[in-house]
């Protein structure tokens, strides 16, 4: 499990951000979320996501507060803050220029 | 905005630990709820959901570590752990502490104290306007390059030169002052009435000379010093404008100098007046008595401000050859007048004490290095634990904090009161003289120094284990737990060992030159007998003894009255004591010789008939004056044995005839002998020329009084001077010492007294540090190597070669740290040459007396170790492991 997260590294942000980009929610459905919209290719563990949360937290990209989640129990929301919806533009900007250099590489003749 | 709600969040995370930590908790344990009721409804038992989620959620406690890490609460809780853990690591080693602190504390204290003096005398600029740009002037001569300057010739300089924007002189005095308790002495000084302006002081209250106040006929009037005002005017708010007796003349105070003003050349000078014209020195163009301060004009330099009064000064020796011939010019800043004699001491002791903070730093770097090496098994567990690199070294930085800060509190704390020490081992005569020492002591200068020192000493501290460490992160827990000596640590354990030895030879050393020069100061041939000798200033008032019969009917009186007390043997005066100075000097010219005008300087004494018989000074040739030779008989002389050497070689004085440089009928004056050279001037100097006038041809109504005692000189002084009051009521007596504490008081004896002392402890240190650091490489390799030696001995090596072992390895240590010291020593002390008397920089047997109790106390250090090692039990070394 840890290997890949390293892998990840910042890639995770990138998600996490682009994730949160569509509504507030927390970990746990953070890490469902990821999973579905990459039709299970992509599994993000707890032990990279909640650093990754707590960091982008401590960098003012992401809030969080308290909130009955739909089970009906308390659970951590986090949403985009405005420095936050900069920063994505950013990482999916570099994304892309990254994904397109490699993708590029390897289907070159 | 947003740096604000970060800056919140921080804060948060730090200081509201508790409540980040119970969100933190229930985040996670929501994350596992979740998991477990996704793989019970997945079909799982409740029980092995639970399980397979706790797997799955893995070092649940790591995952939050990773989140602390995140929010950089740990920075500080690892701060404050590493302090802990830094400090119970010291306490489970107190003597390592100790010796640790201890070392630092001494080096620091030694290198702070000792700045704290030379940021007072050298660093601190001077308290006038601009002090760069003030210089000191003086007339030259082959014998004096910074000589007097006459009033006339000072006037021709101030109006003919082109670089100084204003150009005023100061002589220092001493006044009799009129109280109501009667005649007290009070220190003085006379200037020219720009003095204060050139300087740029302003007086605190009242006005300043103004100019043309030292012209002839002039009112008199005085400024007070600050002192003076609160001590001897009881700070008398309406002070300016009453009249001060001074030499039985009125004076009218005119103003009060500040607080904060100092002028060292004039020692610390209560009365300032102006120059008075009247007086007798000030109408001869040939008595020089004044000292020049110039403010030189925007864009001039000192050597073209030199150049130009030159030219200045070989102008008037053209126009008045009869004073001027030889008189050339000295231009220098006045830094240098006022600091320059403290200057090579303070180098010297600075040096010395950098050195010994150098080798304190190398000697704590040291036993961090041995202990460090001794922790490897630890670090090798808390790497195995999951510490990580940048982890490890936060934690040496930290235990080298704690030691940085322990030794800084311990020195600084030791520093201050060496400070008050040093002050208090400086004579006062001489204090008086650098007022600028006065404020010494832990300003923000020096303590910015001491936390340089500090920073520095984090700094090796922090690095020595990083580097030893760094790229062995593969420290296996396996390695480690056998202790294979490290090659790496006896590499680097060593070179310091070498540096070390090498610091410590060097101090040293130049302790021995210094004791040497010390020693040869104190046993220079004086000529005379310091011992049971009372001397005395004596100034009657001026204007009740004026006239040479008053003067000679006084003296007279006064070396009866005090020969008839009991315990005294013989009395006797002299115009200046002997071991003050080489001045106060005739120009003379030989009566049947022919004068090429050149002037032959020599000191001039006016002394008592019993002066020579008082010192147990020792007549060579010819005869002693008598008491009767006065001024109504011919003039007579005695010369020393410089004289007669430079000026009679081959030839009898005896008989002989010298005059003034005009050869002016009542100057001539028969040489009736020829005494040994009595020191007159400082231990150091050179013996100059003299010659000894009686004091009953030449009188003054200022003497100083030689009292040669059978008891103790010392308790004698308080009815010396009881008698001599008695005698003159309006008499003041001055500097009541005895010989011997004069001369132990004299500059030359203090400065290289305590630039001995001084260098030789930091010496005795610096040993003591290279020793302990010697023994500590020593014992540690002996440690390390104990199963070696076991081996080595149960194959039947015997004691005496497991000494050799040990000792081959020390003396090639020794050898390359004394090659080392001797070298640098040689190269180095060339630069100490003004502080040393008597012995050569290169002196060989204080560098071969160094290198053998180098050699013998390092050996010794390695003896302990070696004998432990030699009675090593075979089997119990191989049981080791």
């Amino acid at each position: 499990m840890s290997k890949p997260v390293a892998l990840l590294q910042g890639t995770l942000d990138l998600l996490v951000l682009r994730i949160l980009a569509l509504e507030p929610m927390h970990g746990w459905a953070i890490a469902q979320r990821i999973r579905q919209m990459s039709s299970d290719v992509l599994q993000v563990g707890q032990g990279a996501l909640y650093p990754s949360l707590h960091k982008l937290e401590q960098n003012g990209w992401i809030s969080s507060e308290w909130a009955v989640s739909e089970n009906n129990r308390r659970a951590k929301y986090y949403k985009l803050t405005r420095a936050g919806r900069k920063a994505l533009e950013n990482e999916v900007e570099q994304w892309e220029r990254l994904s397109g250099a490699v993708t590029g590489i390897v289907h070159a003749r | 905005m947003r740096w604000l709600d970060i800056f919140r969040l921080r804060l948060r995370s730090i200081f509201n630990r508790g409540s980040v930590e119970h969100d933190l908790d229930e985040e996670l344990r929501y994350h596992l709820e979740r998991q477990i009721e996704e793989e019970i409804a997945a079909g799982k038992a409740p029980e092995e959901a639970r399980f397979s989620a706790m797997r799955s959620i893995a070092a649940l406690e790591q995952r939050k570590e990773e989140c602390r890490d995140a929010r950089s609460v740990n920075l500080l809780s690892h701060f404050e752990q590493d302090i802990r853990y830094a400090l119970r690591q010291l306490a489970r080693n107190p003597g390592f502490a100790f010796t640790a602190v201890a070392v630092l504390a001494l080096g620091m204290c030694a290198s702070v104290a000792i700045f704290a003096f030379v940021n007072a005398a050298l660093i601190k600029p001077l308290p006038y306007r601009d002090p760069g740009r003030l210089a000191g002037v003086f007339e030259s001569t082959p014998q004096c390059p910074h000589c007097n300057l006459s009033w006339f010739d000072f006037i021709d300089w101030k109006q003919q030169n082109k670089v100084f924007r204003s150009l005023d002189v100061y002589r220092d005095t001493g006044f009799i002052m009129a109280t109501p308790e009667g005649a007290r002495p009070a220190t003085g000084a006379r200037v020219s009435a720009g003095f204060f302006r050139t300087l740029g002081v302003k007086p605190a209250m009242g006005r300043d000379f103004n100019s043309g106040e030292d012209r002839l006929g002039a009112p008199r009037t005085a400024m007070l010093s600050y002192k003076a005002w609160k001590q001897r005017f009881g700070a008398d708010r309406n002070v300016v404008g009453k009249v001060v007796t001074l030499d039985g003349a009125g004076y009218v105070i005119i103003g009060v100098l500040p607080r904060d003003f100092e002028f060292a050349p004039a020692d610390s000078a209560e009365i300032w007046a102006t120059i008075d014209p009247s007086q007798s020195c000030e109408k001869r163009r040939s008595c020089h008595g004044l000292y020049g301060v110039g403010r030189l004009k925007d864009g001039v330099s000192i050597e073209s401000a030199l150049a130009d009064t030159k030219i200045v000064a070989a102008r008037l020796e053209k126009l008045y050859p009869d004073s001027n011939r030889g008189q050339g010019a000295s231009v220098v800043p006045l830094t240098e007048v006022i600091v320059g004699e403290i200057r090579p001491i303070l180098m010297v002791l600075l040096s010395g004490a950098a050195l010994l903070l150098v080798i304190a730093y190398v000697n704590t770097s040291s036993l961090l290095l041995v202990r460090s090496e001794s922790r490897k098994h630890e670090i090798a567990v808390r790497t195995a634990l999951g510490a990580g690199n940048g982890r490890l070294m936060l934690q040496f930085v930290t235990e080298g904090l704690v030691l940085v800060i322990a030794s800084s509190a311990a020195g600084l704390l030791a520093t201050r009161w060496a400070v008050q020490l040093l002050t208090k081992l400086i004579p006062s005569n001489l204090l008086a003289r650098m007022p600028f020492l006065q404020g010494v002591g832990l300003n923000p200068h020096v303590l910015l120094f001491a936390a340089a020192v500090g920073i520095m000493a984090l700094i090796v501290f922090a690095l020595t284990p990083v580097i030893h460490f760094a790229g062995s992160s593969a420290h296996h827990l396996q390695e480690s737990s056998r202790s294979v000596s490290s090659l790496a640590w006896r590499r680097v354990g060593s070179k310091l060992v070498v540096v070390e030895l090498a610091i410590a030879v060097v101090l040293c050393a130049g302790a021995g030159l210094l004791g040497k020069s010390l020693h040869n100061l104190l046993t220079v041939t004086l000529n005379f007998d310091p011992d049971h000798l009372a001397t005395v200033h004596v100034v009657a008032p001026p204007d009740r003894y004026a006239n040479k019969e008053q003067q000679v009917a006084l003296m007279r009186l006064v070396i009866s009255r005090v020969s008839a007390m009991p315990g005294v043997q013989s009395v006797a005066s002299t115009s200046l004591l002997p071991v003050t100075m080489n001045g106060n000097t005739n120009w003379i010219r030989f009566v049947g010789r022919p004068y090429d005008g050149k002037h032959n300087e020599v000191n001039a004494r006016e002394v008592s008939s019993e002066f020579f018989k008082t010192l147990h000074a020792q007549l060579l040739r010819g005869r002693l004056f008598t008491d009767a030779e006065d001024l109504s008989k011919p003039r007579v002389v005695i010369i020393n044995q410089a004289l007669a050497r430079a000026y009679f070689t081959g030839e009898d004085p005896i008989g002989k005839q010298i005059g003034n440089t005009a050869l002016a009928p009542d100057s001539i004056r028969t040489i009736i002998g020829v005494v040994a050279d009595i020191r007159e001037a400082s231990l150091d100097a050179e013996i100059a020329p003299a010659e000894y006038e009686p004091a009953n041809q030449n009188p003054d109504s200022e003497f100083a009084l030689l009292v040669r005692t059978s008891q103790s000189a010392e308790s004698m002084l308080p009815a010396i001077t009881g008698v001599l009051h008695k005698i003159e009521p309006g008499m003041v007596t001055l500097d009541e010492v005895t010989m011997s504490q004069r001369i132990e008081n004299s500059p030359s004896a203090y400065s290289h007294r305590s630039a001995a002392w001084l260098v030789s402890s930091f010496a005795g240190l610096a040993l003591l540090f290279a020793v302990l650091g010697l023994y500590g490489v020593v014992a540690y390799s002996v440690g390390q190597r104990t199963r070696e030696i076991g081996v080595r001995m149960a194959l039947g090596a015997d004691p005496a070669s497991v000494y050799g072992l040990i000792f081959r390895e020390v003396v090639w240590l020794v050898l390359a740290g004394t090659a080392a010291g001797i070298a640098t020593a040689l190269a180095g002390f060339r630069y100490m040459h003004d502080m040393l008397f008597g012995v050569q920089s290169w002196d060989l047997s204080t560098m071969g007396a160094v290198t053998a109790i180098l050699i013998s106390t390092t050996l010794l250090a390695s003896y302990l170790p070696a004998r432990r090692a030699a009675s090593v039990n075979p089997t119990e070394a191989l049981r080791v492991e």
